[in-house]
């Protein structure tokens, strides 16, 4: 387990979270919002009622996906930014299945919307990793450019063939490709919680097992570490290249299969990005690359997100201040070589302080 | 008034957890050249950073000239006249010599570089100090050896009296090396003083007037070399007797195992780098690469281990061709291969040692059972290859970044030999290593031979090729330029032809 919980990659997300919300507790003090209570409104919004609770699972569930996403290529010496591209591919892939084929059981019809999300997703993200093998092409450039198509791709195929009429979005998707169930509907009271809970978590568990418990993950992890070295070990370093970013687009893609099979039942026009997949980035990121560590700040960027929603109600402090906190963390976390800067030079002048006397 | 111009007294320098130095004297006396002798890792950088102002010492004191000093950075210890030629030059490339030596400390004229001046300076030190450079080639363009001139200017343009050379040898060819020891004796000559770091014995007795030595953070004590011998300096380095003589039985070569037919290779300007080269490797034999870095011999390996393709030519192993094979084919066919740069093709540094011990075998049973990993035989057999091979490492599950250099490649020679080759390559496999390292791996490069496997030896040291091989090769320009036996020729006669000179034999 110390693989995922290093000493340090545990001290330094809790600095840096609680650095961050100091942070926004003095920006809202110089808005003329008063930080305690609004951050009691944030707490009391997560944690007051189990409908509460459910929208904010809700909320955290499509990030662990796209977290996990950017830490399986991030693993692999990957930077994908194109989690948000494959998770639109993804959504739209579901969401045509989800339509089409209502004549099938749901035992059938809502896996098969699933894994078509999770195939389509793949495939975009394996194109920019057979570019980069093939070609050498850059993957940060290849995926951004991929992310504009897929948007743009995305809302022709709805708008084109799939619209409902009178609205900007599709037609719902047929109850059997649903992953909504009554069970876990009435056990958050109504909340939007559904099946996409419960394919995260199996996706943290494989995104564990398949990197450190099989042969795959064992040259994924060696060609992330030291291609060269890989390579002399006779590892074929370009075919993990694209095998890692086609399970990354999976991740993602699985990501999309919970907004249109789930959360919304439909997929709306979007005039911009949905933003997860870029907090995906930060959410690998404050969990370390970590099974567990994603789930964790998944966690905890999903109830900012959520809760946020209660300081707007109860303080009136505007939507833009909550983004501010959020992303204040998001900047405290990923700057952490800030304050390694900031701290080092204390450290030097007590050592040489101890040295002198 | 001390005629010593540096005096470390009773150095002790504690890092958490362990003792870098521990109650450490060197004296230097103007004029002399002082060795620092000692294994990796027993401290000699640790002990030179103090003297340079980047470490404090936690004990002990400095005199320069007599005097006590704090020397707490390195712009002090420069104001004190000391200077460092690092043994990783700190050269900025596309820059020229004049412009990397006056770098820092530019001489103006209304706040423009009076380039002018600057080149004179250069030319005089230069000059003074029999240090050849052109002021206005520029460094990528240069050779090491003038490149390492290059650095020594530096320290003297900035004012140095006291020079420090780190492992300055390490990446010379034999003639160049006899170029720096004429520059040092000049250096004292004129009034310097030098210490110089190093674990080659021969350098030191032929240069040195005193040797202090190191051992695990220890001071020996200091020797004059006129009382000294190799075989004394290394016990004392070392801690217990340490051969220099290879013990070996006369090779008895059996047939060829690894063949090379009119191999070519062009680089990405399409030179050829690899020039109608063959030659073959038999069973029971060491065949020893010799020639100044950068002759082909990188190349050469990448193509035997299939890491680049050949442009012309074929390479059989056992007469089974492997030309342009990939690597993995390559090793499966019974090649293994201790890399020339073990931190970037030996070892992944963030996987665990156990890891890296199954780095070339992992697919394969035991440890791959159905695409999952057994990390239990892996941990079994890892736990098995660093005991037989006496790697030092706190637990095997250990990263391998934190194991010292002799012991990463002692990890990776276990780990290669236990492939159970029919051809090991091994490439310059005692670079940086120790006395007591080189020792172990080249009785294991032997026992290999005796054990009638082709072993495919390549190095810059003149004296490990002498010592090692059964048959020696020099490569020149991507060619082999001739054929030599140890016990018929010489370090002198190799090293001519290493600097292209083809052997003439006439009649």
């Amino acid at each position: 387990m110390n693989k995922i919980f290093a000493k340090q990659s545990i001290v330094v997300p809790i600095v840096s979270i609680f650095l961050g919300l100091m942070f926004g507790a003095i920006v809202m003090l110089a808005g003329g919002y008063n930080p305690i209570t609004a951050y009691n409104a944030l707490v009391s919004e997560i944690f007051s009622s189990r409908y509460n609770i459910g929208e904010t699972i809700a909320n955290i569930t499509p990030l662990i996906l796209t977290g996990l996403a950017v830490a399986f290529a991030f693993r692999t010496g990957l930077f994908n930014i194109g989690v948000e591209g494959q998770l639109i591919v993804g959504m739209t892939a579901a969401t045509i299945v989800g339509i089409e084929f209502g004549y099938l059981p749901w035992f059938v019809h809502m896996p098969l919307s699933v894994i078509a999300a999770a195939l389509a997703g793949g495939l975009w993200g394996g194109l920019a990793g057979y570019l980069k093998a093939s070609r050498g092409v850059n993957e940060v450039i290849t995926t951004i450019m991929l992310n504009f198509i897929a948007l743009y791709l995305g809302n022709y195929l709805i708008k084109a063939f799939y619209l409902e009429p009178g609205t900007a979005r599709s037609y719902k998707i047929e109850d059997s490709a649903s992953l909504r169930t009554d069970w876990m509907t009435n056990l958050f009271d109504g909340a939007r919680v559904d099946l996409g809970l419960i394919i995260a978590l199996i996706a943290v568990i494989a995104f564990y097992i398949i990197l450190w418990k099989t042969k795959q993950g064992f040259e994924l992890r060696a060609v992330g570490l030291n291609h060269h070295a890989a390579k002399n070990a006779g590892i074929n370093v370009n075919s993990n290249v694209v095998k890692a970013m086609f399970i990354s687009g999976m991740l993602a893609g699985l990501a999309g299969a919970t907004r249109s099979l789930g959360l919304f039942d439909a997929q709306t026009i979007a005039a911009a990005y949905t933003g997860l997949g870029f907090d995906g980035i930060a959410v690998a990121l404050l969990g370390g690359n970590g099974a567990i560590g994603i789930v964790l700040a998944a966690t905890l960027f999903g109830s900012l997100k959520f809760g946020g929603g209660g300081m707007n109600y109860v303080e009136g402090v505007p939507n833009e201040i909550i983004n501010v906190v959020i992303a204040s963390v998001i900047f405290f976390v990923a700057a952490n070589g800030i304050f390694k800067l900031i701290i080092k030079p204390f450290k030097a002048k007590r050592k040489q302080k101890g040295a002198a006397s | 008034m001390s005629n010593y111009v540096v005096e470390m007294l009773n150095i002790t320098k504690k890092f958490p957890g362990i003792v870098a130095n521990d109650n450490i004297n060197l004296k230097l006396k103007k004029g002399e050249i002082h060795a620092l002798l000692g294994e990796n890792g027993a401290g000699k950088s640790t002990l030179m950073n103090i003297l340079f102002g980047l470490y404090q010492p936690t004990e002990g004191e400095i005199r320069i000239n007599g005097k006590k000093e704090i020397i707490n950075n390195a712009n002090r210890a420069i104001e004190l006249g000391i200077g460092m030629v690092h043994q990783h030059f700190k050269l900025v490339e596309p820059f020229t010599v004049t412009e990397n030596i006056i770098l820092g400390s530019e001489p103006t004229t209304g706040g423009s570089i009076n380039y002018k001046k600057a080149v004179k300076q250069v030319e005089e030190i230069s000059n003074q100090y029999g240090l050849q450079v052109d002021p206005h080639a520029k460094i990528e363009n240069i050779s090491v050896g003038m490149q390492q001139r290059v650095e020594i200017i530096k320290t003297l343009y900035r004012g140095a009296d006291i020079l420090i050379f780190d492992e300055p040898t390490a990446v010379l060819t034999p003639q160049e090396i006899d170029e720096l020891l004429d520059i040092m004796r000049n250096l004292v000559a004129q009034g310097k003083s030098i210490i110089l770091i190093t674990h080659k014995l021969k350098e030191i007795m032929a240069i040195c007037d005193m040797v202090t030595i190191i051992r695990r953070g220890k001071g020996i004590g200091s020797i004059a070399t006129k009382d000294a011998s190799p075989e004394i300096l290394a016990e004392k380095m070392v801690g217990r007797q340490v051969s220099f003589e290879r013990e070996k039985e006369k090779a008895q070569p059996k047939g060829p195992i690894l063949k090379l037919n009119n191999v070519s290779m062009k680089n990405e300007k399409n030179v050829n780098v690899l020039n109608n080269i063959s030659f073959e490797v038999k069973a029971g034999e060491v065949l020893g690469i010799a020639g100044v870095d950068g002759n082909g011999q990188s190349e050469l390996i990448q193509a035997i281990s299939g890491l680049r393709k050949i442009n012309g030519g074929q390479i059989t192993i056992n007469n089974h061709d492997i030309t342009n094979k990939n690597p993995r084919k390559i090793a499966e066919s019974g090649v293994a291969h201790i890399p020339e740069d073990r931190h970037k093709h030996g070892l992944v540094l963030d996987f665990m040692m156990t890891e890296n011990m199954v780095l070339k075998s992992y697919y394969k049973k035991p440890f791959n059972k159905n695409g999952f990993l057994d990390y239990k035989a892996v941990d079994e057999y890892a736990k098995k290859l660093i005991e037989q091979f006496d790697v030092r490492t706190p637990t095997i599950y250990d990263k391998a970044r934190s194991l010292s250099g002799g012991n990463q490649q002692k990890g990776i020679i276990a780990r290669e030999i236990n492939l159970q080759p029919e051809l090991l390559i091994a490439a310059q496999p005692t670079r940086g290593l120790d006395v007591g390292a080189i020792e172990f791996i080249h009785s294991q490069l032997i026992e290999e031979r005796n054990k009638d496997k082709a072993v495919l030896l390549i190095s810059y040291e003149l004296e490990e090729i002498l010592q090692v091989s059964d048959r020696i090769l020099v490569i020149y320009e991507g060619q082999i330029i001739g054929e030599v036996y140890p016990e018929e020729t010489n370090d002198k006669e190799l090293g001519l032809m290493m600097a292209g000179k083809k052997l003439t034999k006439e009649g």
